[in-house]
């Protein structure tokens, strides 16, 4: 049986200024679903994330999620509905502990009425001990591997029915990237909707249930990963050296 | 109608008004003059440089008192007596005097970012008025009166009406002079302060220099609105230098538009205006209980700021759209060259060199070499401290340990400003153009340390032949790079891959021996990569030692002789572009999946 | 200058520096989670103290009229926007807040008879009129230009500043006011006689800075407001509105400059226009403190009132120039300890 959609994309348009950072992209996720977009940097693919999370206006084009469309897209409404986005540059509260970062993942959740915050957190020291044994520790003194984690465990804290992760594996070990794609993978699992920009092509479209391609700013081919993987087109660009791996 | 008739017919109105204009009318013209000039300081100083002052009015009280003070005391020492002979001796005085106390707190405060400054200013701003209210010998709070009417050709300006043409002379020569500067090779350095110090700095731009020159430029125009003032007045006391007139002079700056030069008189004139005529209306209304002028007036301030918070000026400039500007940059000829270093000696070399931010290490002793005549490639996943790496080069963040060697010389540590003016040129990751700015101007601050022209030389306009020079260089560069059609464009109006070109242009600019492309191939589409990939070429066979970071496999293995890959901050592979392709470490870095 | 005049003075700088503490984390608050200078600080301080003088004096404090005016204005603003958009869900509450609160007020100061109840409780009285208009100023004057730049936001600051002050004329009038000591109890320590209301301004400066701690340290909102300063964007990706947040923030910065003003009251005469010199000695404290440590801030906010006091005995007529100097060898110490190249925002 076909999952309910949770994010549908339409027709999205998003420019800086006179210039159209993203032209008329497309794109749905189903619920305990793994979407991928993958594409060359500068192709567009964080300002796609941003758009739809509400930190960018959008140009023209629609975002449904969960079946409701609104008309202006508010960051804060965004998360009150379920969605998170764990971005590029982590943004974590560097000067607060650890805790104090996760505590704050469930913000929304605890303003919603929501008390099952110690419980969440507890699911998320399961999930990253790391993180539990430095939970006292200020996030700007931890790893990059940690605070991946951290990014991760505080978008978790949220519960969210949408997530979407800009470029996890930025920067980290392929241990650390491994770890977090297992509990992306468990995630979809429980039902969780995943919508990850990747420049690792490869990990990506493993992990993956369908894709995107995205190319200076549109949408250069879509399907279901293992129709990707097996793209002349994605193995040349993407996959291997010049297609000669 | 074009600008130049607009000009005209505002200069015909203003030598016009005196002849038929009744007294007070000419009255408050003569202060919207004087508030101009200290205005025209505000919008170089915070619209455009983006350094915020509150201290202004304190600037006019210095050169006022000088003024004051020179001409009115009895019995001063010979070596100064003679300068308070005549207010024409003692205008330098009091600019000199001025610029001198802005210099020593331009040296003290400039260097602090942005919210610093403006609270620093609101302090000696204070400290200066209560000075000039206890100091016995500027009379304290009563003030300075006595000080003599200014003589010229004989006439002694007593009259509001004669003295009215002095200060719009002073007036229009600051607003033609700004101009000007800011239309000039220094005045591009200023306009890269705002959003561009990184970037300036990488083109061999002294940023500390152009806000310590800006500064001193509107503390001069202060200086000299003060003279004036003082000698209008035949009177001062400390109450025009106080800290709420700063406050006001930052007002008009803002209101007529701070990043205009016509912003300055808009909003001099509105402003003096519209006090004016609160004063006069609001008491007939409401009587004269209150201080309804001031609420009225701070609620129109955040009225205006809602609806066009920069300023009014653009909005009249929308609308009275003007007809053609200038659209032909002149053929000139061309510009000195550097001598570049004989193919195939080693230009760049980097020994060891280690990065940390605190508890990450994003370079770990990374070494690498680029000669003349070669292409260095240098790949790896995002993340794995190319960037890094670049700015470790070329100066934007030293390095935490290790050596870096440009040219034979040891660079590491030096400014970044220093490593340009030895020949090095970069273009960044994430674009750094100035958005407003066209084309062909960003262009052109590549070529700054080519040119010598100085502020003063370029607010005469006795630099156009060089000017004339660097722009045709600039729109050279841009033909080269294949955006010729693009040369008057606002930079922030091309596509992202397009403004990477441009960054290249900008770097060619330079003229450099050694060229930093960080991701210049990002956003762009197969076409424009393949004009990419033959420019670089060509560069390459011209001599020019390139270190490209790049993401895009195809391209670097067309293009690059050797190459070096990184992961987690090291070097994990180097040779030809065929044996790192084989190279299973570098496989795994890459492709490496996740089961 | 003998040790009992030493003594005396460090007591004057003690007290002041008490209230510049106070005034200086708010000021720090402000910035770090709006980016705006909030120079209209000093009014609240005028505002708090010259209710509380109105309270006691039986008359109707202007800040009233303020409050019901201030709610008018935004009821309106609420009503047209809601209108353009068509959103008229969220207009409830919004003219619940704005209309209901000051009539409320209104009838507890026109119904009830203020000047007959305890101290304590026109304290609390004068605090519910002066600080609700902290958020209301927040929504009229900043909200608007939640993206603008920290030079707008300044200038924007100025110009409330001006009509604030415009205001304070029209409602209390030139004359100053001075409230009774909150206590007439003094002491005599080592041959100085310390009064009980320096101790009430020291004691409470105290226990509100630990109030401030504990609520950053430990209450979810004060987390949030942290985490607002430390990291918008990531902030707003927890649902932390940046709007919700700023009004917090002037809802702290109110109520604190209000009690300054409360607790200065009854040692110096306040003006209408007084709090402009307090707020910007605050600004010189919040300077040290590099308008980013909230520890050092308080240490300076001491250090400025141990100077003012002094230089006043020594000399002063330029104890003023004095204490505004002292910003310049801290944005100098500052100036060698930063970055050669900074990019302006």
């Amino acid at each position: 049986m076909e999952q309910p959609v949770i994010l549908e994309v339409e027709d999205l348009s998003v420019g800086y200024g006179k210039v159209e950072a993203l032209h008329h992209v497309s794109l749905k996720v189903r619920a305990g679903e793994i979407v991928t977009v993958i594409g060359p940097n500068g192709a567009g693919k964080t300002t796609l994330l941003s758009a739809i999370m509400g930190l960018l206006p959008i140009g023209a084009g629609t975002v449904g999620f969960l079946g409701s469309t609104p008309r202006e897209i508010e960051v804060e409404r965004m998360v009150a509905m379920g969605m998170t986005l764990v971005p590029e540059k982590r943004e974590l509260f560097g000067e607060m502990s650890v805790e104090d970062n996760l505590q704050l993942g469930a913000f929304m959740r605890r303003r919603l009425g929501h008390r099952d915050e110690a419980a969440t957190m507890g699911e998320v020291y399961s999930i990253f001990p790391r993180l539990k044994e430095r939970r006292d520790q200020l996030a700007g003194t931890l790893s990059g591997g940690e605070r991946q984690m951290l990014a991760v465990g505080r978008a978790l804290m949220a519960k969210p029915k949408l997530l979407m992760l800009d470029e996890p594996s930025l920067g980290l070990a392929p241990l650390i990237v491994r770890e977090i794609f297992h509990v992306l993978a468990r995630l979809r699992k429980s039902g969780v909707a995943i919508l990850l920009v990747e420049q690792n092509a490869r990990a990506a479209l493993q992990l993956a249930d369908c894709g995107y391609v995205l190319e200076t700013g549109e949408i250069a081919l879509a399907g279901p990963s293992s129709e990707l993987r097996d793209n002349p087109r994605v193995v040349e660009s993407y996959l291997g050296f010049g297609g000669k791996h | 109608m074009s600008a130049r008739n607009w000009v005209v017919a505002f200069l015909a109105l203003l030598a016009l008004g005196p002849l038929v204009l009744p007294e007070f009318h000419i009255t408050l013209l003569n202060y919207i003059g004087l508030y101009a000039l200290v205005a025209l300081g505000l919008v170089l100083l915070t619209g455009v440089g983006g350094l915020t002052s509150f201290g202004q009015a304190a600037f006019v009280g210095i050169g006022a008192y000088t003024s004051a003070y020179l001409t009115t005391t009895e019995g001063l020492p010979d070596f100064v007596a003679w300068v308070g002979v005549s207010p024409w001796l003692t205008l330098p005085a009091a600019i000199l005097l001025t610029v001198a106390v802005a210099a020593v707190l331009g040296l003290l405060t400039l260097r602090l970012s942005g919210h610093y400054l403006p609270l620093g200013t609101i302090a000696w701003g204070m400290s200066l008025y209560f000075l000039f209210g206890n100091v016995s010998f500027l009379g304290g709070h009563t003030g300075v009166s006595g000080i003599p009417a200014i003589s010229l050709f004989g006439v002694e300006l007593k009259d509001g009406r004669y003295f009215y043409y002095l200060i719009w002379l002073m007036v229009l020569a600051a607003l033609w002079a700004t101009q000007n500067l800011l239309d000039s090779r220094e005045g591009r350095a200023i306009r890269a302060l705002k959003g561009g110090a990184v970037m300036a700095e990488a083109m061999g731009v002294d940023t500390a220099r152009s806000k310590l020159v800006i500064f001193l430029i509107a503390a001069a125009f202060a200086a000299v609105s003060g003279w004036l003032y003082a000698h209008l007045q035949r009177f001062v006391n400390p109450t025009p230098f106080g800290l709420h007139i700063g406050i006001e002079y930052l007002f008009m700056a803002v209101i007529g538009g701070a990043g205009h030069v016509w912003g300055a008189l808009l909003g001099a004139g509105l402003i003096t205006i519209l006090k004016q005529w609160l004063q006069d209306l609001l008491p007939r209304i409401f009587g004269a209980s209150g201080n309804f002028e001031i609420i009225v007036f701070g609620l129109l301030m955040i009225f205006v700021l809602h609806r066009a918070r920069d300023g009014l000026w653009p909005v009249i400039r929308r609308l009275a759209p003007l007809r053609g500007a200038r659209r032909k940059v002149e053929s000139a000829g061309p510009l000195g060259r550097r001598t570049k270093p004989a193919a195939g000696s080693v230009v760049l070399e980097v020994k060891d060199a280690v990065k940390k931010f605190g508890g990450l290490t994003a370079n770990n002793h990374m070494s690498l070499s680029v000669r003349a005549g070669e292409i260095l490639a240098l790949i790896g996943p995002n993340g794995a401290g190319k960037s890094t790496l670049f700015n470790l080069i070329t100066g934007v963040d030293p390095p935490t340990a290790g050596e870096v060697h440009f040219l034979g010389g040891r660079v590491d540590g030096l400014a970044s400003r220093e490593i340009a003016r030895r020949g090095m040129s970069r273009t960044f990751q994430h674009v750094r153009l100035l958005a407003t700015m066209s084309v062909l101007e960003n262009v052109a601050i590549g070529a700054h340390l080519r040119g010598g022209g100085g502020v003063m030389a370029a607010a005469l306009r006795l630099e156009r032949a060089e000017e004339g020079r660097l722009l045709a260089e600039a729109a050279r560069q841009i033909e080269r790079v294949g955006l010729a059609e693009h040369v008057f464009d606002a930079a922030g109006s091309l596509a992202l891959g397009q403004q990477r070109t441009v960054e290249i242009a900008r770097a060619l600019a330079a003229d450099p021996s050694l060229l930093l492309l960080d991701e210049p191939a990002a956003g762009l589409r197969y076409l424009e990569k393949q004009a990419l990939a033959e420019l670089l070429g060509r560069l390459r066979d011209e001599g020019m030692g390139i270190l490209l970071v790049e993401h895009d496999m195809d391209f670097v293995m067309g293009l690059a002789d050797r190459v070096v890959v990184m992961e987690f901050g090291e070097k994990i592979a180097e040779g030809l572009p065929e044996e790192v392709q084989g190279n299973p470490d570098v496989i795994e870095a890459y492709l490496g999946g996740v089961d | 200058m003998d040790l009992q005049i030493a003594l005396l003075l460090s007591q004057d700088g003690i007290v002041n520096g008490a209230i510049y503490a106070l005034l200086a984390l708010a000021l720090v608050l402000v910035f770090a989670v709006t980016r705006v200078i909030f120079i209209p600080q000093g009014e609240f301080v005028a505002f708090g103290a010259l209710t509380l003088a109105g309270f006691q004096a039986g008359k109707v404090p202007g800040t009233l009229w303020l409050l019901i005016g201030l709610g008018a204005a935004i009821a309106i603003v609420e009503v047209v926007i809601a209108m353009r958009s068509g959103a008229l869900r969220r207009l409830t509450s919004a003219l619940g807040w704005n209309l209901g609160y000051p009539a409320v007020a209104a009838a507890v100061v026109f119904l009830g008879e203020p000047v007959s109840w305890p101290l304590f409780v026109q304290v609390v009285l004068a605090l519910a009129m002066v600080v609700p208009l902290g958020p209301m100023v927040y929504r009229l004057a900043y909200q608007p230009l939640l993206s603008a730049s920290v030079l707008v936001l300044l200038i924007v600051s100025v110009a409330v500043h001006l009509t604030l002050v415009g205001l304070g004329l029209l409602f209390f009038g030139a004359e100053g006011s001075r409230t009774p000591a909150f206590s007439e109890a003094s002491f005599e320590i080592g041959g100085v006689v310390v009064t009980g209301q320096t101790l009430w301004v020291v004691g409470a400066s105290a226990v509100l800075i630990v109030v401030l701690y504990l609520f950053f340290e430990r209450s979810l909102w004060g987390k949030a407001l942290r985490a607002t300063a430390i990291n918008r964007t990531g902030a707003r990706l927890m649902g932390i509105s940046s709007t919700q947040a700023g009004k917090l923030s002037f809802v702290l910065a109110a109520a604190i400059g209000a009690l300054s003003g409360i607790l200065i009251a009854p040692i110096t005469t306040v003006y209408y226009d007084t709090g402009f010199l307090i707020g910007l000695k605050g600004f010189v404290a919040a300077i040290v403190g590099g308008l980013a440590s909230y520890p050092i801030a308080a240490a300076g906010a001491i250090l400025v009132g141990l100077l003012e006091s002094f230089s006043s005995f020594w000399a002063s007529a330029f104890k003023e120039v004095i204490v505004f100097t002292l910003i310049i060898p801290v944005l100098v110490w500052r100036s060698l300890t930063t970055r050669h190249v900074e990019e302006e925002e």
